[in-house]
This record gives structure tokens, C-alpha cells and sequence, in this order.
């Protein structure tokens, strides 16, 4: 896991739990026309511990980070890799957008120089695919391997489909997620142009304020997340470290608008129905929900429609907290690092925190996490992620 | 000024990522240095920017070796 808050889960986990913000100034260009002058960026690294420097320079910064955040996620799984089993594993990595640094780089070189001198490598370092590419090349994975594209449900989408093959037999082990670099000028320009995004530039860690009166966009993070996903039996049998079983996935789209979700949170609540459905459990069980609201004004308010339309009662039992509110949202890798984020308060039996949240708007009176992690028993705990293009998916996970 | 045997040689280990010593001018971008046909073409692309000439496809698909690079280079400068 890359985030704003750290460059592995451990560091990430530790900023969430004490309620830190992972966003800072934009410095790696120049923001003086930009509406918005702050993102949250992936602290320095040792890239050199997961790549070596001839592979590294053939991915753009996003391949390189969901690189990065898998091979991380292989190491901690213990998994070991052959020729053997190599055909039974596969990878399912995906992005929001791909590789909009190196596109920028070659565009600008076209324009200044001609086409000659765009790289042999741009295609193959910018396309969305080239994660779950490289690290099929890098440990002799055979096995499915895909790109899901779903915008800012990339992550979850990815993780439920790939947790599929594994339900059809197509394979026992996946390793799932996304990964984003959009914070280029282009991605801040394009989103900022879509009114998407915060421009609280005199406070940026104070600018992810989900269901916060005060809110005003979102603030578009960099960073990954991974998972192994695996064949319970065989998981089990080798004596692996479970995080938790994935029990249900559930995915809709709200057939509404390109980028504005629906009001009633119709296709929200489909998506969290099927998850539940998809498990055959009681939505009661549930402690916990990791929200997508990622602090902008109609967003925030449906998912809290949803979730009373899908909990009834419950809904004021639960706690549900938005962790974008500390390291961002991560777009194509949200999903993804939330998954974990929603794994790891199982594990340890505390609800993350949604900081910023000094004055609820009308209509979020639900037990929110305000300001400050929480201990509580989270038995089940659900993942949601809605993106442009109205398509959303949700993932229930128990405790093993 | 660098010589044009360690100019190139410096853009090979740069573009490879292989050590200079391994950089012998018989080797062969492809059997000894590890590289593969998106490598080479880089690599071609880089000797262009490096001594400011343009090296035509059909030249360029006979440069295999270290020698190939430098003996183009000098008959072309």
C-alpha cells in the first residue's frame, strides 16, 4: 500500500488510527494557474527495494506504485510461486486513469519535436493494464489478468471480479487492486475543471471534510493498494495470515448522470443490496462501514440515503467513516486501500476516524466516527466505492 | 570532451542499466546486453539526441553491437 500517509500499510494504519492528514502543497510543478495548489502525494520511497531501475524506467509513476503496493502485499502473503503453480494465479490491477505523467511527457515531445522522438515505451508504460502485465512477467503469473476500469471503483471492482475467477475456478489465487498517479497537471487541471475538486488552498489538511458542513470538493490523492486474495481451503491448508474472508460483492450503476450520482442513492444502496444478497446475510451483522464520501456536496448525502434505505435501524447501530478524509481519494486505488483500511479495523477492532468533521450537514446524523478512532467489535464490515459514469460496487468482508 | 567510444558507452549503460565493463565493443545489445527490440530502439534514440543526428530506420536496424554504434556514429559526424 502507497498512500499519502506512508509508503506501506503499517505506516499508512498508524497515521489513520491517530487521525492525521496525508495532504500537502503541490511542488512538483507549478500551480500558480491551478484553481486547487494541493493533493495528496505518495512520500519518498525505495523504489530500488521492489524494482530495479532498467524496469522502473519503463512505468509511468502509477504502474511503478501498483507495482510497488503488490509486490508488497505478495511478500506479506507468505505466497510461494513456481512453475508449478504459476497458472493458477493471476492478476487483476487496475486504474482509474493510466498514465497521464508519461502522456503529458510524449505529448509535449510530439508538439516540440515531431514523432520520432515519442519513446518505444510510452504505450506500454501509460495503459492500464500494465500492472497486472508486469507483475505477471515479474513472478510467472499465468493464471486471469486484467485491468478493470470503473473510474473511482476501480479498486473495489477490481478485488470483487477477481475474487470471481476464484469463485468460477479459473483460479486460486489473485492478486487484486489499483493504483493512481493523478496528480499532474493535466489530472488537477481536468478534475479542477469539473468542479470536483476542493480549493481550500490556505488549509489543505483541513480540505477532505466529508459530510462536514463546510466541505467543498474532493482532494484527488496518488497511491495504491493490493491484495492477495485466496482460495479459502488452500489459504488455510498452508497456514497463511488471514485478514478476513471476502463473504460479498455487490456492484450497480445508477444509470443517471456522467459524474453527479443519482439523489435518492438508488444505484448506491443496489450496489450494497447485492453485496449483501451476493453473501446471504443479515445486514444487522454488520459494525463497520469504510463510506466512499469523499466530501463533496451531493455525494456525501446519498450514500448516507442508502445506507439508512439498506440498514433501516441499524444504520444508527453501525459506525461509518470516511478514511479519504486523512489520506484523500486515491480515484483508481481508493477502492483498493480502503479495502485494507476496512480489513485492518476488523483485525483490530477500532472504526477509523473521519477527521474534519466539526459540524455535520443536515441530514448526517449517523454515528460518523467524528475526529477520533474508535474502539468497537467489528465482526463484518462493508466497502463501498461509487465513480463517474454512475457504476458502483461494494464488498463485505468477515472476520475469520 | 569524452571520446565517442565512452559517450556511447556511458548512453548504454544508461539505457540498458548494464555495468560499463560488460560494455565491451563486440557485445551485442540483444545476446549480451540483455536488451530487447523497444530497448534498442530507445537506444537508437538516445545515440540520436546525444550526437545531434537523426539515424534513418534502415540504418538503425543494422546497429546491433557497440562497435555498430560507434563506427555509425563516426562515419556519420
Amino acid at each position: 500500500m502507497l498512500t499519502p500517509l506512508g509508503a506501506d500499510v503499517n505506516s499508512t494504519w498508524e497515521g489513520i488510527l491517530a487521525g492525521r492528514s496525508g495532504i500537502r502543497p503541490i511542488e512538483h510543478f507549478d500551480t500558480e494557474a491551478f484553481a486547487t495548489k494541493f493533493a495528496g502525494l505518495v512520500p519518498e520511497f525505495a523504489l530500488e527495494e521492489y524494482l530495479s531501475p532498467k524496469e522502473a524506467r519503463k512505468m509511468d509513476l502509477f504502474v511503478q506504485y501498483g507495482m510497488v503496493a503488490a509486490i508488497q502485499a505478495i511478500r506479506d502473503s507468505g505466497l510461494e510461486m513456481d512453475k508449478e503453480n504459476g497458472e493458477r494465479i493471476g492478476a487483476a490491477i487496475g486504474s482509474g486513469i493510466g498514465g497521464l505523467t508519461n502522456i503529458e511527457e510524449n505529448h509535449q515531445k510530439l508538439l516540440e519535436s515531431g514523432p520520432r522522438k515519442l519513446s518505444p515505451f510510452f504505450v506500454p508504460s501509460t495503459i492500464i493494464n500494465m500492472i497486472a502485465g508486469n507483475l505477471a512477467i515479474l513472478f510467472g503469473l499465468k493464471g486471469p489478468n486484467f485491468a478493470t476500469v470503473t473510474a473511482c471503483t476501480t479498486g473495489t471492482h477490481n478485488i470483487g471480479f477477481a475474487a470471481q475467477q476464484i469463485q468460477l475456478g479459473a483460479a486460486d489465487v489473485m492478486i487484486a487492486g489499483g493504483a493512481e498517479k493523478g496528480s499532474t497537471p493535466l489530472g488537477m487541471g481536468g478534475f479542477a475543471a469539473a468542479r470536483a475538486l476542493s480549493t481550500r488552498n490556505d488549509d489543505p489538511q483541513a480540505a477532505s471534510r466529508p459530510w462536514d458542513r463546510d466541505r467543498d470538493g474532493f482532494v484527488l490523492s496518488d497511491g495504491a493498494g493490493a491484495l492477495v486474495l485466496e482460495e479459502y481451503e488452500r489459504a488455510k491448508a498452508r497456514g497463511a495470515r488471514i485478514y478476513g474472508e471476502l463473504i460479498g460483492f455487490g456492484v450497480s450503476d445508477d444509470a443517471y448522470h456522467m459524474t453527479a450520482p443519482s439523489e435518492d442513492g438508488a444505484g448506491a444502496a443496489l450496489s450494497m443490496g447485492n453485496a449483501f444478497r451476493d453473501a446471504g446475510v443479515d445486514p444487522a451483522e454488520v459494525g463497520y462501514v469504510n463510506a466512499h464520501a469523499t466530501s463533496t456536496k451531493v455525494g456525501d448525502l446519498i450514500e448516507i440515503h442508502a445506507v439508512k434505505k439498506i440498514f433501516g435501524d441499524h444504520a444508527h447501530k453501525l459506525a461509518m467513516s470516511s478514511t479519504k478524509s486523512m489520506v484523500g481519494h486515491l480515484l483508481g486505488a481508493a477502492g483498493a486501500v480502503e479495502a485494507i483500511f476496512t480489513l485492518l479495523a476488523m483485525r483490530d477492532s477500532v472504526a477509523p476516524p473521519t477527521i474534519n468533521l466539526d459540524n455535520p450537514d443536515e441530514g448526517c446524523d449517523l454515528d460518523l466516527v467524528a475526529n477520533q478512532a474508535q474502539a468497537r467489535t467489528i465482526d463484518m464490515a462493508l466497502s463501498n466505492s461509487f465513480g463517474f459514469g454512475g457504476t458502483n460496487g461494494s464488498l463485505l468482508f468477515r472476520k475469520v | 570532451m569524452s571520446s565517442i567510444e565512452e559517450r556511447v558507452q556511458k548512453i548504454i549503460v544508461e539505457q540498458l542499466g548494464v555495468k560499463p565493463e560488460d560494455v565491451k565493443s563486440e557485445a551485442s545489445f540483444v545476446e549480451d546486453l540483455g536488451a530487447d527490440s523497444l530497448d534498442t530502439v530507445e537506444l537508437v534514440m538516445a545515440l540520436e539526441e546525444e550526437f545531434e543526428t537523426e539515424i534513418p530506420d534502415e540504418e538503425a536496424e543494422k546497429i546491433s553491437t557497440v562497435q555498430a554504434a560507434v563506427d555509425y556514429i563516426k562515419a556519420h559526424s
